[in-house]
């Protein structure tokens, strides 16, 4: 191993709080919508959301925990949020996926290895003959998302 | 097909002596030897054979060759003009040469066989015992006693090294032919005479013909490939012949052939009709005499016409000592056709298993392998069975002529002539002998005119004659050894490997029999089309449609019960966003547009391990300015990125987060960099050696070559990556024949070759054109790549585009040299648009605050790294953690200082000495 002179981080600094939103960031800092009870974020205007395209948002878990989603704004201007971390390749980028549908389902397919997950459940449907890096479920977790008001909320408990 | 009965036999034998491994162990008790005079294309059969089944290892096999190489592919030889390279006519599996019970002696012929001691002597005066010996020394090309057929510049047409030294002297005279004038080099033509209008001779004009060559075919008898057509037939071929520039002087005999008075090569021919021809080369393609004077001298008896006789189970009347092969005298004949050679190794290997095999007959069927000329026959082609009926379709001016003959109740297939359309030989053949049903003559209309009645052929029908494989061994293939492609029925079971003429009936077989085990043939797309790639590309193109949801809408598959196609997934959308990203609809990331693009092209940088990018700017043709390597160094350095040079000759930054990428594309930019579409199904590099400016073989620049291609095919998008390479002169330091498009200049101009490339599966370019000047050089790449880019399914890379698109790469060669599908001015058109209207995608992304967004690390704080980013370092850069490496945390290896947000001061590495 190599020796290294670096200055350290301060990271992760700009990780948004549920519990008062008060965003760190320009964007996210217009989004004006209130703490809800039960672990309810307000995440960003629907109108910062590609439709069907997703986006990564950094929140925090009941226990405060940085926690990462990756939430989907479909054509119909629904909203789905599901975990960010792939668990095929470990790594955080399902939001980079492409979202279509499997019969009536609306599914993202995972950008490393394109295993294929319904957005509504987070259940892999295709798994394309591989299984998860050790210690990873093989599918997605989900949470409940809804826009109010223009905004996109997600409950992460 | 090669039978000839005259004349005397000249051994033209030049192989140089090399020293060979001579060890050859002896045998123990319970493996017994079997030695193999002869190292040609039925000795590797026989080998092939009797390794795949003597599981036991009961035999050893030695094989003796004289020829200096491995066994090859005869039937193939004319390949070699195009190839170029010997190891291509490589037959089978070369592993099988590596099998510790097989031992090959090459360059070592068999000089004299002993029966009594049961030995054989080799040219080195080695003597070898055998328990059983089989001949396997094929045949000569026949020299008819002509005089002066001893001239140089008369060559036969039988070996790798007879084809490689008629090439050397048809450039050698070429060459000598360029004269200087005051109006600029005029080039003589080469003039080329084929004694001999068989099957062989046909070929040997063409071979001629690609060589530059002008080329006449002299026959003694009235009408061409007299052995296989019928007067009606010759006569449509030869127009078809005449048609691709060959002469043919029927009814002639030739007298003598005259040396040149200043050179003494061969620079005349007189004939028997006081007629001459001036030649500079003349290919004598008179037919084979079979090379059986080993078996002569050693006693065994001998056929009419030569030939050692063997018996049906190709046993000589010594009974330790077999024949295969042309120069077995079966039947009361040689047969010089690869198939019945194969039947007979696998006889003989029966045989020493302890089987029963008898040799069933012989399948005369052929087809000239001459391009753009298709003439096949089968069975009593001459209609020489007693109360036969014809049946004739014969169209002279389109050079069409079919035939059939059949019993006298006109319902069994006795055999059948195609020339000019020989679509119907590959279904028909297999029914020599069998009921037709329905009408004979509607097997005979041009397609599409009458309906033939699809024929289901019988389990034991021979579908490829050359390897022996019936309908029922392909149908097995399927059902029992799981092949899901004729790509895979063709490794396993061998059928279509050799002549290549029986694949269009393997790929009907095998798409019946997967169809009816349940095995989806379907070419759709995905659940969401039901079309090919290029299927769709087409539909798209003539629809102008531009929209995703337009496309769906007019095209989608709906399925029963819905009420719209969906809303596709992540294989039809790519595929669309190439389509349409080739027919030229903005940035790939503007609008809709950007929902389609997959991994890479969504983020306009590669997607590594940990989900962050490697970025890799334009370095076209892998030339840099020392400016621009500095500005590569300092921008990773900067962000702390680790840096890997490519095998596309540039240089690749890895670890860069979503959110750094803008940033990194600015500095680049303004250093005069663009994006070099690392990340794209499209166009990556040129790669160049340094060419005539620097080097001193080098005939052309070929950095300058590079540099102008890849600057006119960048961001240019295709159904698979594209590479290009350059090469300054014929030594190919850039290997440009491992690519897609490869161009090799020579001092005339460049050679163009296409359809190659590395990875899995490695697959040589083959020549398209050669001697081009620049211009056409471009516009020939042009319709190139445009053909693929419209026609090849999703995907799929050139070379098996090209071995897949009908009629192979001489059907692409028409197509954009001869413009045979009238499309070029439109491929040329969409080329020309897309060289008009690019851009480069990083600047524009840059430019346009909407789509830069896009690229923060989330939504809610776009300028937070990913926490779970982790490094390490190794060899004096960063990687990305291992799972484990994580675990151990801070205080083990990993770096927090590595994952940071860069300082513009960037994190310094101590690296140790
Ligand atoms: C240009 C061309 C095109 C052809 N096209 C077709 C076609 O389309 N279809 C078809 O069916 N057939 C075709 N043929 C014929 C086909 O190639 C032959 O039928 C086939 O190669 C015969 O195989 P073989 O093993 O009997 O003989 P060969 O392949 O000739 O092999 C015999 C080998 O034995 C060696 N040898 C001879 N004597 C000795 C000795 N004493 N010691 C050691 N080695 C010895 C020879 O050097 C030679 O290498 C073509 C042939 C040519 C030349
Ligand atoms: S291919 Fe020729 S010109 Fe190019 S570097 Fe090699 S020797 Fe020189
Ligand atoms: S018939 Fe020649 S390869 Fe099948």
């Amino acid at each position: 191993m190599i020796p290294l002179a670096a200055a350290p981080t301060d990271r992760p600094a700009e990780i948004p709080d549920p519990e008062d939103t008060v965003t760190t960031t320009q964007d996210a800092a217009d989004v004006a919508a209130d703490a809800t009870a039960g672990g309810w974020a307000a995440v960003c205007r629907l109108d910062q959301l590609v439709p069907e395209r997703g986006a990564a948002a950094l929140l925090r878990r009941a226990d405060g925990a940085p926690f990462q989603v990756a939430v989907f704004r479909l054509l119909d201007d629904s909203v789905h949020a599901v975990q960010q971390l792939d668990p095929y390749a470990a790594a955080n980028v399902m939001s980079r996926g492409i979202v279509g549908t499997r019969g009536e389902e609306p599914t993202v397919a995972s950008p490393v290895y394109k295993q294929v997950f319904a957005l509504r459940t987070g259940e892999c449907l295709e798994s394309g003959g591989k299984t998860p890096k050790a210690g990873l479920g093989a599918h997605l977790e989900a949470f409940p998302a809804e826009v109010r008001d223009g905004v996109v909320h997600v409950q992460v408990t | 097909m090669f039978a000839s009965g005259n004349s005397t036999l000249t051994v033209r034998s030049r192989w140089l002596p090399s020293v060979e491994d001579m060890s050859s162990e002896p045998p123990t008790s319970s493996t017994r030897h079997v030695v193999v005079v002869g190292g040609g294309m039925v000795a590797q059969r026989f080998v092939e054979a009797l390794r795949s089944r003597d599981t036991d290892g009961t035999w050893r096999i030695s094989v003796f060759a004289e020829e200096p190489r491995k066994p090859y592919d005869r039937v193939g030889l004319t390949r070699y003009f195009e190839v170029r390279d010997a190891e291509e006519l490589t037959l089978g599996d070369p592993a099988l040469w590596d099998d510790p019970l097989v031992t090959l002696h090459r360059d070592c012929k068999v000089e004299k066989i002993d029966r009594e001691q049961r030995t054989v002597t080799d040219r080195l005066g080695r003597v070898h015992a055998y328990d059983e010996l089989v001949l396997a020394t094929g045949s000569n090309a026949a020299m008819p006693p002509i005089p002066g057929n001893d001239l140089p510049g008369v060559f036969v047409y039988r070996t790798i090294d007879d084809v490689a030294e008629l090439r050397g002297w048809v450039e050698a005279k070429r060459e000598a032919g360029r004269v200087e004038t005051r109006g600029g080099v005029v080039e003589k033509p080469v003039r080329g005479a084929v004694i001999g209008g068989g099957l062989l001779g046909l070929e040997a004009a063409g071979a001629l013909k690609a060589l530059g060559a002008q080329a006449t075919v002299i026959e003694f008898g009235t009408h061409l490939m007299g052995v296989q057509c019928d007067l009606g037939g010759g006569q449509a071929l030869k127009r078809l012949i005449n048609d691709k520039g060959i002469s043919v002087r029927p009814e002639t005999a030739t007298k003598e052939m005259k040396p040149h008075r200043r050179t003494g090569h061969v620079g005349r021919l007189d004939f028997n009709d006081g007629g001459r021809l001036d030649v500079d080369v003349v290919v004598v393609a008179t037919g084979v005499r079979p090379r059986d004077e080993l078996a002569r001298s050693a006693g065994l008896e001998m056929g009419e016409r030569g030939g050692a006789v063997v018996d049906l189970t190709c046993r000589t009347e010594d009974p330790n000592v077999w024949a295969i092969g042309e120069v077995a005298c079966i039947e009361g004949r040689c047969l010089g056709l690869v198939a019945p050679g194969n039947t007979m190794a696998e006889v003989v290997v029966d045989r020493l298993l302890g089987g029963q095999a008898e040799f069933p007959g012989a399948d005369t069927a052929t087809k000239l392998k001459l391009s753009g000329v298709d003439v096949a026959s089968f069975g009593d082609a001459h209609g020489r069975t007693e109360d036969c009926v014809e049946v004739v379709w014969a169209d002279p001016t389109a050079g069409v002529y079919k035939k059939l003959v059949l019993s006298d109740d006109a319902k069994t297939l006795l055999g059948g002539v195609f020339v000019g359309d020989a679509t119907p030989y590959a279904t028909l053949r297999p029914m020599l002998g069998a009921e037709l049903p329905g009408d004979p003559a509607a097997f005979l209309l041009p397609e599409g005119a009458g309906n033939a009645p699809d024929i289901e052929l019988p389990d034991e029908a021979n579908v490829c004659s050359c390897n022996n494989v019936s309908a029922g061994t392909i149908r097995g293939a399927v059902t029992d050894h799981g092949c899901t492609s004729v790509g895979d029925v063709k490794s396993c079971t061998k059928a279509g490997t050799t002549c290549g003429a029986c694949l269009p009936l393997v790929k009907k077989i095998t798409e019946t029999e997967m169809t009816r085990a349940g095995i989806e043939v379907s070419n759709a797309l995905c659940e969401h089309f039901e079309m090919t790639r290029a299927q769709l590309f087409d539909a798209v193109r003539v629809s102008e449609l531009h929209s995703f949801s337009d496309i769906i809408e007019r095209f989608g598959v709906v399925p029963e019960g819905a009420t719209s196609a969906g809303r596709g997934c992540d294989i039809c959308k790519p595929v669309v966003a190439s389509i349409l990203a080739s027919q030229g609809n903005g940035h790939i990331l503007s609008g809709e547009q950007s929902t389609l693009q997959d991994t890479n092209d969504h983020m306009l940088a590669n997607m590594q391990k940990d989900g962050t990018y490697s970025v890799v700017p334009r370095v076209p043709g892998g030339e840099i300015t020392p400016e621009g390597l500095i500005v590569i160094g300092e921008v990773a350095k900067d962000f702390g990125l680790y840096t890997k040079i490519t095998g596309g000759q540039r240089i690749d930054m890895f670890g860069a987060r979503v959110e750094q990428l803008p940033d990194i594309w600015k500095r680049l930019v303004d250093a005069g960099f663009e994006s070099g579409h690392a990340y794209g199904k499209s166009l990556r590099t040129v790669k160049s050696c340094v060419g005539s400016t620097w080097c001193r073989y080098g005939v052309q620049d070929s950095v300058g070559m590079a540099v102008e291609l890849e600057l006119r095919y960048r961001g240019l998008r295709s159904p698979h990556k594209l590479k290009l390479g350059v090469s300054g002169c014929a030594r190919e330091c850039a290997e440009a024949r491992g690519k897609d498009v490869g161009v090799i200049a020579t001092d005339k101009g460049w050679n163009l070759y296409v359809a190659g490339n590395g990875g899995q599966t490695p697959k040589h370019a083959q020549l398209l054109a050669e001697d081009l000047d620049s211009e056409t050089l471009l516009r020939t790449i042009d319709r190139f790549l445009m053909l693929y880019i419209r026609t090849a399914d999703r995907l799929q890379r050139t070379a098996p585009w090209a071995e897949e698109y009908e009629g192979g790469l001489e059907a692409i060669r028409q197509v954009i040299m001869e413009d045979s599908l009238g499309i070029a001015d439109d491929l040329d058109a969409a080329m020309a648009a897309h060289v008009g209207a690019y851009e480069d995608e990083w600047k524009a992304v840059l430019e346009d605050p909407d789509k830069l967004a896009r690229f923060g690390s989330f939504v809610n704080a776009p300028t937070t790294p990913d926490p779970s980013l982790a490094y390490v370092a190794e060899r004096g850069q960063k990687r990305p953690a291992t799972a484990e490496e994580i675990a151990a945390g801070p205080d083990g290896p990993v770096d927090p200082a590595l994952a940071g947000p860069v300082l513009v001061t960037g994190p310094t590495l101590e690296v140790r000495a």
